[in-house]
């Protein structure tokens, strides 16, 4: 108490030490070395040789990371498991399931520890697998693909997904990284009863499928059930747009980075008739305000005629009992009879880990997972599976719908790559510019010089 | 930040005290023997355990931080180092400098609104004995209980389409999509911020005016004062401190809001609702660039220190 009066000077003196301490602390780490220099970088080269007999590789224990927690997917994972396990005594699988996003931010400091997980599902894309891939953090897998003969087994865009060139710059070429289990593409939910009511048949070109929105507006139906205050719902809904106005190829040499520019016509074109859908009353009023969830389980209930969305849906309407109300098709081609294009992938790929020490039980792991065998598992789990199942079929109403759709697109090779995947800023940058767009503060044109710009920065 | 370090007039007067005796044991003491807690230095192994605690949880943390914010890194491979590149981009690119703005346009509802509020409320209180006033004051306080997440949901449904406010608006045709409209939603979440920490600020004011003596009110009401004129001369000088805890307590809020705007509107629609605190955690997360991230969370701890500096300067009178 009686040293009050110096009190005031006393802090200050201690904070310009603390300060300059602190600066000298700041000055030596960032004279010693950059962030991540610090743990060995993986080693990210292709193994020299490779063993697809793993029964006499001893004890092994592998770690694996999923993000497979929903129900049929855990299920389907499980009981893979387990039959790997006795398939291969020697081997005892650790797994750790976490949620997706969990698993998305937790998994960058594991990889760059000192021990992380053998297998992980990594994402696809810039962010994630290309971020990983560049870091060394990954093992390619070509000569596992060829000594399993991965490439007969999945077809060819499927694979790309899943590919990286070794620098991690270039998506959709080069090594193979990992493979995924699951389908899904993006289509064109119905409510059968609304139609029959309605007097329409099920679209068979675009311009049916145009004819029938105005019919069920001028009804007094909510045409298509959309909501949008995620934002990624309507980059799903341009991208099924997309594909119609611009074509496949065009729209995979936009994402891949192989030529063309989001504001060629067709691009601009497809954000028209997105426009014009919401400015008709096509599309749930107030998107922007209306959650991604609230608009199926909407639609569930019976309102809105139509919902474009993806196929992991299914097993949400078969849960509410609606799996033989709804009805699922591809966007319909502008012909009759024609092959359709609409947005599509696979679910996170498994991919093995640089510094795991037994990457050739881990490739064997990720074989079996993906075999035809497995995807029969799969199918008995309600999953729509990647490849197609040895000897099961799902059976008739929603989930037959939907895999007859996912083998008709990949028989015709219809999928292109979901838009995000163009640049890791990609999603944040299309979802806000196509919530601009909904919401009449910005154009067509201006939506699509974002996305451009966007892109140019990213490659500039 | 403490807002009650600092003297005051009651506490002066028992300091002079405090010093006559002390004086006086000083004088009795045996020569050669230190007076209590003497070296001075030794106060610093008082603190040690606490300190050692904060520097590898708080200081190395955010050195750390410091450090990463000087380079392009992506959180794996080797990062390059930009210099303060990266702080450059936090003020010149165009949606992180929105987003700033953004969170200063919230401090407003955080903290400004429920102020104002609370003076009101306070004010007229202090005029006439409240019946029941511990059960208003549990009631005030209960938001500043329940989990933002838990807010988010709540008000995510009273802000839906076909939510009660438009069922209640609607009849006036005054309903919209309020978090999904790009004039009002970010209002909207201000609003909700008002509402959180009223409570906090109406629980602050309460108990300083009831440490207020009542003499002044007389003698202000003797004096003819009317309502306006006592809280002028009463009220306010009265609530100073409280003023200033409240205040840095809302800002800070305001400043690191993440969770309310991540549960409610994601940051859309468009970029609208974008804020520092989001960005922090999308920059590292989503897009990869953890240097970036760094730097912004920098800005927001030096803004939020700046803030609070320049606060008890201004409430406190302190220099």
């Amino acid at each position: 108490m009686t040293q009050r009066p110096q009190r005031s000077r006393r802090p200050r003196r201690a904070g310009t030490a603390i300060a300059a301490s602190a600066a000298a602390v700041l000055v030596a780490l960032t004279a010693a070395c950059a962030p991540g220099s610090g743990g060995d970088a993986g080693n990210a080269k292709a193994p020299s040789s490779v063993s697809t007999d793993i029964s006499k590789a001893g004890d092994v224990t592998l770690t694996v990371w999923d993000q497979e927690v929903r129900g049929g997917q855990n299920e389907q994972i499980e009981a893979l498991n387990a039959a790997f396990q006795k398939k291969y005594p020697n081997v005892t699988i650790k797994r750790t399931s976490k949620e997706f996003t969990d698993l998305k931010t937790t998994l960058r400091l594991a990889l760059s520890g000192q021990n992380p997980p053998d297998v992980v599902q990594a994402n696809q894309g810039y962010g994630d697998m290309g971020a990983f891939v560049k870091a060394g953090m990954l093992v390619p897998l070509n000569k596992y693909a060829d000594a399993y003969k991965w490439r007969d087994r999945y077809p060819k865009t499927l694979l790309a997904l899943n590919s990286f060139t070794p620098d991690g710059k270039t998506f959709g070429s080069g090594e193979l990284y990992g493979l995924s289990q699951a389908g899904e593409m993006v289509g064109v939910y119905y409510n059968k009863e609304k139609l029959s009511e309605l007097g329409i048949q099920q679209p068979k070109t675009w311009a049916d499928f145009e004819a029938a929105l105005r019919k069920a507006k001028d009804a007094g139906e909510l045409p298509i059930a959309f909501g949008n205050s995620d934002g990624f719902p309507a980059i799903h809904e341009y991208g099924v747009l997309q594909a119609q106005t611009a074509g496949k190829d065009a729209v995979r040499k936009l994402v891949f980075g192989q030529g063309g520019a989001w504001t060629d016509a067709p691009n601009t074109q497809a954000a028209t008739t997105l426009k014009t859908w919401n400015d008709k009353g096509f599309l749930t009023k107030d998107a922007n305000g209306v959650s991604y969830d609230d608009s199926w389980q909407d639609f569930a209930d019976g309102e809105g005629v139509f919902v474009i969305a993806g196929t992991w849906l299914v097993p949400e309407f078969e849960k509410r009992g609606m799996g033989d109300k709804i009805g699922f098709m591809l966007p319909p081609p502008a012909q009759a009879g024609a092959a359709s294009a609409t947005t599509g992938g696979e679910g996170l790929p498994f991919a093995v880990t640089s510094k795991s020490k037994h990457p050739d039980v881990a490739a064997a792991y990720l074989n079996f997972l993906t075999s035809p065998e497995a995807m029969d598992v799969l199918v008995d789990n309600d999953v729509l599976p990647a490849v197609t199942p040895a000897s099961k079929r799902p059976g008739g109403g929603l989930p037959g719908e939907v895999y007859a759709a996912w083998e008709a697109s990949a028989k015709s090779d219809g999928l292109v790559p979901y838009l995000d995947y163009t640049t890791p800023s990609f999603y944040d940058t299309l979802s806000a510019e196509l919530q601009r767009l909904l919401g009449g503060n910005a154009s067509p044109e201006q939506v699509m010089q974002a996305a451009q710009k966007d892109y140019d920065d990213f490659t500039s | 930040m403490s807002a009650t370090t600092g003297p005051r007039p009651d506490e002066e007067s028992a300091a002079r005290a405090t010093t006559a005796t002390a004086s006086v044991r000083e004088a009795a003491r045996p020569s050669g023997a230190r007076p209590p807690g003497a070296p001075r230095r030794i106060g610093y192994l008082y603190v040690l355990p606490a300190l050692l605690v904060y520097a590898a949880f708080l200081l190395w943390p955010l050195l750390h931080g410091a450090w990463i914010s000087l380079y392009a890194w992506d959180g794996l491979s080797v990062g390059t180092f930009v210099g303060l590149a990266n702080y450059v981009e936090v003020f010149t690119d165009e949606e992180l400098r929105a987003s700033l703005g953004h969170a200063l346009f919230l401090v407003l509802f955080y903290a400004v609104l429920p102020c104002l509020i609370g003076f009101v409320l306070v004010a007229a209180m202090s005029r006439a004995r409240v019946r029941g006033l511990t059960f208003f004051r549990t009631v005030l306080f209960l938001p500043q209980v329940v989990a933002m997440v838990a807010v988010a949901v709540i008000w995510k449904w009273i802000y839906a389409a076909d939510g009660p406010l438009n069922a209640v608006l609607g009849l006036v045709g005054l309903d919209r999509a309020w978090l999904g409209d790009f004039t009002f939603a970010l209002p909207a979440i201000g609003l909700i911020g008002t509402w959180v920490e009223i409570g906090l600020v109406m629980v602050l004011f309460m108990a300083g005016v009831q440490k207020i003596p009542m003499e002044l009110y007389d003698a202000a009401r003797v004096d003819g004062a009317g309502p306006v004129r006592e809280f002028l001369t009463v009220t306010l000088p009265g609530l100073r401190r409280e003023l200033s805890v409240a205040l840095t307590l809302t800002t800070v809020a305001a400043l690191r809001n993440f969770d309310l705007v991540w549960n409610t509107t994601g940051g859309g629609p468009g970029t609208n609702t974008r804020v520092p605190a989001y960005q922090v955690y999308n920059q590292a997360f989503s897009e990869g660039e953890v240097g970036l991230a760094c730097a912004i969370g920098l800005v927001i701890a030096a803004g939020v220190f700046a803030f609070n500096v320049g606060l008890t300067r201004l409430v406190e009178g302190r220099r």
